[in-house]
């Protein structure tokens, strides 16, 4: 996934070019210039490759998951492929068991995002505050969650709870519930919390580190005179810093969102779905990858692919009209 | 590959055209200690620069090995000259025709000494289609003491009742593995046929016409077993996620009894031990029997395990492939892969060798158990009915008596493909 976010430009709409409108405005008024003209011939011949090659590397397997999902095809009985049209999406848009996953995704998705929000944002501040020699330190000591392998602390955190290795059952003995005896992954909701709660802990530095951006952006002057005319802290956070930096949460809050519903490395290690533990990516992968069933699985793929689409749609829709309310405000 | 050959060649000098001409053989073998690339360096040597084996690692659990062999031969790879297969997912290669049909003077010269179970896991439809190379089974390990102090003369054979009433006197924890993984299969798989049933009565059948033997008498007891188990807590709080090396730690504990098991858990006690992580009086502890019985009349139909040697359909170099195959499988390269890996032979007469005797004291109890034991269900379709019965008969303690029928109806839909897995 693009990570980049260009902390200048906390509103702008990831991979879009921000500064083009204005300018394509000005040339529609005056006409190109020669020069204007050879710089825009050069930037596409700078970026073209990639861009082709960004379109292949995409849209190949978008529109080989595409066909196939519409045989019945068994990769380990290449003699019974059979077209059934759009069959394969009738049988899994009918099965309980992928609305029940489509649940379990949603729910990870809302819960993860919500906490990491919040969590983000008292790390933001955190940072934003910091004396400023602290504040190297502070902020690679927040980013290091970031930095492992998904599967590694996915390991690690599997390895902390698990009935046999785990030290979490006998450190917090102390709670009610907890006891050598409690088996974490062994029903749906102590396993989702384990999840949840690797997911929270490795990518809440990401949400932080964009939300660090959105606060630098706030200017100080506002939060200032809020100050002089006698807001509060609570006051001078809802009024004038949040609304200030909508377009930086809207960014993290897609990005995060996007990531989470794609979950897969974390249940994968954990549980293998076991328990009422399985999303839709690693039902599409037990059936293309594990059953073979390549036209039943590039189904439920095709399905988690518009959901993804669907959520990055909403969410830039309500960007747009973010954009433009913040751009007023100037 | 002539690429390769020529680098070979330039490599090794220009005089040395033989080096340049040994063919190379891909060998996919499971993780193992070390004994498959033993043999594999043997055999090159041996084979006089006819052929040269080289190895390749596939994933560590059964279900991602079989993945990777699946999809390599779907799609027609021609480095698959001689794959190590878990016996169970051969009719879903063999089926297509992925695999590459045993020749007859293979045939006579690699399974005239192989054990009754192993050489039935090796065929589909009826006809060879991959050689036994080594033969796993399932003993009941049990710790002296507890025995002793439940009043069990394990001299004669026990029922799983008896075991079970057992660890709930004495409080202790039986080994059984819970987790939702081929381990669950192969559990009722062998209290299914143990109890004189099968989980699929006509396992040649296309996927809509199987038919799932679950309706049964002996499901119902393979049932009542497990769900006791889980229910009662005889298993231990671990059981839902324990598998066969969770359950081997656990029986090494204070809390173990009895266990049922592949023969690795014996070596690797004995590492352990070595380690200072396991006190020595627990490994003098263990003793061994037959899988327990269902039916305290009929003998038990222990699990059934091992590698299989096939040859890849698309390999380009059949012939020298089936030759490596006879060297891999002869019966001392078993003998010797057994002492040293701990993986039991597939032959009869790697049981006479004293070194394995020596290594295995229970090699006896071995034998007898693969003569008795029982292949998991030999179906194309192997990996729906094997997942089905992994979703529905986990965790333990929510198996009821309408568990099989469940199952059945499950596994009939998903091979009709209404419904997901």
């Amino acid at each position: 996934m693009s990570t980049v976010v260009n902390p200048n430009a906390p509103g702008t709409e990831p991979g879009s070019l921000a500064p083009a409108p204005v300018k394509g405005r000005r040339s529609a008024r005056t006409g190109l210039s020669d020069r204007a003209k050879s710089e825009r011939k050069l930037g596409w011949m700078l970026a073209g490759p990639a861009f082709i090659l960004m379109l292949l590397v995409t849209m190949y397997p978008i529109l080989q998951a595409l066909w196939d999902s519409l045989f019945s095809f068994r990769l380990t009985d290449p003699g019974n492929k059979e077209f059934v049209f759009l069959g394969n999406y009738a049988t899994v848009l009918s099965d309980a068991l992928f609305w029940k996953d489509l649940g379990v995704t949603v729910l990870i998705t809302v819960v993860t995002v919500v906490v990491e929000l919040v969590l983000g944002f008292a790390l933001a501040l955190v940072m934003n505050n910091a004396i400023r020699n602290t504040r190297g330190l502070l902020r690679t000591a927040i980013l290091v969650p970031y930095g492992i392998i998904t599967v590694v602390s996915a390991f690690a955190w599997f390895y902390a709870f698990d009935i046999t290795t785990g030290y979490i059952n006998n450190w917090f003995s102390w709670l009610p519930g907890i006891g050598p005896d409690f088996n974490w992954f062994a029903s749906q909701w102590p396993a989702l919390f384990v999840i949840m709660a690797s997911e929270i802990w490795k990518t809440t530095p990401f949400i932080s580190l964009l939300l660090l951006s959105g606060l630098a952006q706030v200017p100080s002057e506002f939060t200032e005179a809020a100050k002089v005319d006698g807001a509060t802290w609570w006051q001078r956070m809802s009024r004038v810093v949040i609304p200030n930096m909508k377009a930086a949460i809207m960014v993290a809050v897609v990005f995060r969102a996007l990531d989470a519903f794609r979950i897969f490395d974390n249940i994968f290690i954990m549980t293998q779905g076991q328990y009422g533990t399985e999303t839709l990516s690693l039902l599409a992968y037990r059936t293309s990858i594990g059953r073979l069933e390549i036209g039943l699985g590039s189904a439920i793929s095709v399905i988690l692919f518009i959901c993804v689409l669907l959520i990055a749609f909403v969410a830039i829709r309500v960007f747009k009209v973010d954009l433009a309310g913040s751009g007023k405000g100037r | 590959m002539s690429l390769g050959a020529v680098g070979a060649l330039i490599l090794t000098g220009c005089g040395d055209a033989d080096a340049g001409d040994t063919p190379t053989l891909t060998w996919y073998i499971n993780p193992d200690a070390g004994g498959q690339a033993e043999i594999a360096q043997q055999c090159s040597e041996a084979s006089d620069s006819r052929y040269n084996i080289e190895t390749a690692l596939l994933p560590l659990d059964a279900a991602g090995q079989r993945e990777q062999l699946a999809r390599r031969l779907a799609a027609g790879d021609r480095s698959m000259d001689i794959m190590s297969l878990d016996p169970p997912f051969i009719p879903e290669l063999a089926e297509p025709g992925f695999l590459a049909d045993v020749p007859d003077e293979v045939e006579e010269s690699t399974t005239q000494d192989v054990l009754a179970g192993p050489l039935e896991g090796a065929k589909w439809n009826g006809e060879l289609v991959t050689v036994p190379f080594w033969a796993n089974t399932q003993l009941l390990w049990y710790r002296e003491s507890v025995a002793e102090a439940a009043g069990l003369d394990m001299d004669q054979p026990v029922t799983w009742d008896q075991i079970m009433d057992a660890a709930r006197e004495q409080d202790k924890y039986l080994g059984v593995q819970g987790t939702q993984a081929e381990s669950m299969t192969v559990w009722v798989n062998g209290l299914i046929e143990s109890g004189g049933g099968s989980i699929v009565e006509n396992p040649e059948a296309p996927a809509d016409e199987v038919s799932i033997g679950m309706d049964s008498e002996a499901a119902r007891k393979a049932a009542e077993i497990v769900g006791t188990i889980g229910r009662d807590g005889l298993g231990g709080p671990g059981l839902p996620t324990s598998t066969e090396n969770t359950t081997m730690i656990e029986f090494q504990s204070d809390n173990g009894s009895f266990m049922v098991n592949w023969p690795f858990i014996y070596a690797a006690t004995a590492a352990a031990v070595e380690d200072g992580t396991v006190d020595q009086s627990v490994y003098e502890d263990i003793g061994w029997a037959l899988w327990p019985r269902v039916d305290e009349d009929e003998p038990s139909a222990p699990p059934l395990g091992g590698i299989n040697i096939g040859v890849g359909a698309t390999s380009e170099n059949q012939d020298l492939a089936w030759e490596a195959v006879e060297c891999i499988v002869s019966p001392e390269n078993q003998a010797n892969y057994f002492v040293t890996n701990g993986n039991p032979a597939a032959s009869e007469a790697a049981y006479e060798d004293p070194a394995v005797r020596e290594a295995f004291p229970m090699y006896e109890t071995i034998r007898e158990s693969l003569d008795q034991a029982a292949p998991r269900p030999q179906t194309p379709y192997y990996n729906e009915v094997s997942s089905a019965i992994q979703q529905e008969w986990t965790p333990p303690a929510s198996v009821t008596e309408d568990t099989p029928r469940n199952t059945a109806e499950f596994i009939e839909a998903v091979l009709k493909g209404d419904q997901l897995l």
